[in-house]
């Protein structure tokens, strides 16, 4: 019983590591995405729509196996599984947040575009200073949900043999004939989520001294 | 010389003539009124002054400095600071709702002026109990009512030093009652020789405070005079029918 914890709780590592390795480089990637989706320029509209579309029109778990065979049927060379793992998880999810983010820049009002130009500030510090902090603020509520939805998603990482948490469990299960480790773990992502869940509250009322 | 100067200004949204061939300037000090019907031009012509909207042709001079010249734009360096010694007064406000108010009215300053902060902070104070506003420095906008706000917006305006004010209908977004206060501060600044410039549905207001006003009509400009001269005795036809309806209809 100790073992097989120990084994979860690192299995468990394992998939918090997905988490946050994911989240650091997809909320930051998915910016220019959301410039480049509404870019003016079609040359540059146009692959970015693309690119979204396939990364929401396909499953995810698709992606994990493209990402990690397609090098080595195409150039026979083979990489490390977890790397591949935050590849394809990266760039999945930065086009969700792309579009989360889209959402929220377009809901700005124009005029506080107009109000900033006619006060002087740059582009940069119109976008930095005045827009984006609204943006955060409006975007919570859909990005807890992206976010939830990702510490779910890592279970799916054992697609190509990475041992986080779930897969853990079912071998532990299938070695004590035993549902309890999966049970065991359904109740690690409960609390990871709630945990989440009361981040994201937290943050909401944090910002919630104007509207 | 003229704080703005604006010759043959013409806007077109495709085959739309908004703005048609419009000449005048404003003078050191003074303020002018534009009147006229809704959807006559006079919101765009304020727009295309403040480079909101690109003219389509004509040239537009601030102080001296062509920002437009026979419908070519000067490059941004020149167009930035031109437009600096401008502030514009917009009908619904459009204060930033995440700062305070005071950094509302600081924050232009610190990042454009590149003002200290303490000196950025001591210009707000003074601005906004000049407003009437000294309790509320650490407010927020969704904590004002329509005329609070409005008047926020003109401290945020002047604490960047601006050789003229414009006010794009300031009054058209609040309560009847509360347009009064806005007017008053108008007045106050004009008093002080706050050169200015007011898009206004206030008829009675323009003709008190203004020292000429300009009726635009379809683009174009219909008549315009000492302020009290033209509401009280218009001479163009189009005048006389405007300000008929207007007091046939009441006040906006």
């Amino acid at each position: 019983m100790v073992k097989m914890l120990g084994a979860m709780l690192e299995g468990s590592l394992v998939s918090l590591e997905i988490f946050f390795l994911t989240l650091v480089f997809a909320l930051p990637l998915a910016l220019p995405v959301a410039f480049g989706r509404m870019s003016t320029s079609r040359l540059v509209r146009a692959p970015v729509n693309l690119y979204i579309l396939v990364m929401r029109g396909t499953p995810l778990i698709l992606q994990i196996l493209f990402v990690y065979f397609a090098p080595y049927y195409l150039f026979e060379a083979s990489y490390d599984r977890f790397t591949a793992v935050i590849v394809a998880f990266t760039v999945n999810y930065a086009a969700y947040f792309a579009e989360i983010y889209r959402g929220g820049i377009q809901s700005i009002p124009k005029g506080q575009y107009e109000a900033a130009k006619v006060l002087g500030f740059t582009r940069a510090d119109t976008f930095f200073r005045i827009v984006l902090p609204q943006v955060v603020k409006r975007i919570l509520p859909a990005s807890a949900n992206e976010v939830i939805t990702l510490v779910k998603d890592t279970a799916l990482a054992q697609t190509i043999g990475v041992a986080e948490l779930f897969r853990v469990a079912q071998n532990a299960s299938a070695r004590q004939f035993s549902t309890t480790p999966i049970f065991i773990a359904g109740v690690i992502y409960f609390v990871m989520n709630w945990a989440v869940s009361e981040l994201f509250l937290r943050a909401e009322r944090k910002l919630a001294y104007y509207s | 010389m003229d704080v703005v100067s604006v010759e043959h200004l013409s806007k077109s949204y495709g085959d739309v003539r908004v703005i048609s061939d419009i000449s005048f300037s404003v003078h050191q000090g003074e303020v002018l009124a534009i009147i006229g019907p809704s959807g006559s031009g006079k919101s765009t012509l304020l727009r295309a002054i403040t480079h909101l909207e690109t003219a389509t042709s004509g040239t537009i001079a601030i102080c001296g400095t062509r920002i437009l010249d026979r419908g070519v734009y000067a490059d941004g360096a020149t167009l930035r600071s031109a437009l600096l010694k401008l502030g514009l007064v917009f009908q619904d406000f459009n204060l930033f709702p995440h700062f305070s108010v005071l950094r509302n009215v600081t924050e232009a300053q610190v990042r454009v002026l590149r003002r200290g902060k303490a000196e950025a902070r001591e210009v707000a104070l003074a601005l906004l109990e000049k407003m009437g506003l000294a309790g509320k420095a650490s407010a927020y906008p969704c904590e004002l009512s329509g005329g609070q706000k409005q008047r926020v917006s003109i401290a945020r305006a002047l604490a960047l030093d601006p050789q003229v004010l414009l006010f794009d209908e300031p009054t058209s977004a609040l309560d009847p009652e509360l347009t009064g206060e806005i007017l008053k501060v108008i007045r106050t600044l004009a008093a002080e020789k706050m050169t200015m410039v007011v898009v206004t549905h206030e008829m009675g207001f323009a003709r008190d405070v203004a020292d000429r006003a300009m009726l635009i009509d379809a683009g174009v400009i219909v008549e315009e005079g000492p302020a009290r001269e033209l509401i009280d005795n218009p001479r163009n036809e189009r005048t006389r029918a405007f300000l008929k309806r207007f007091s046939q209809t009441g006040q906006e």
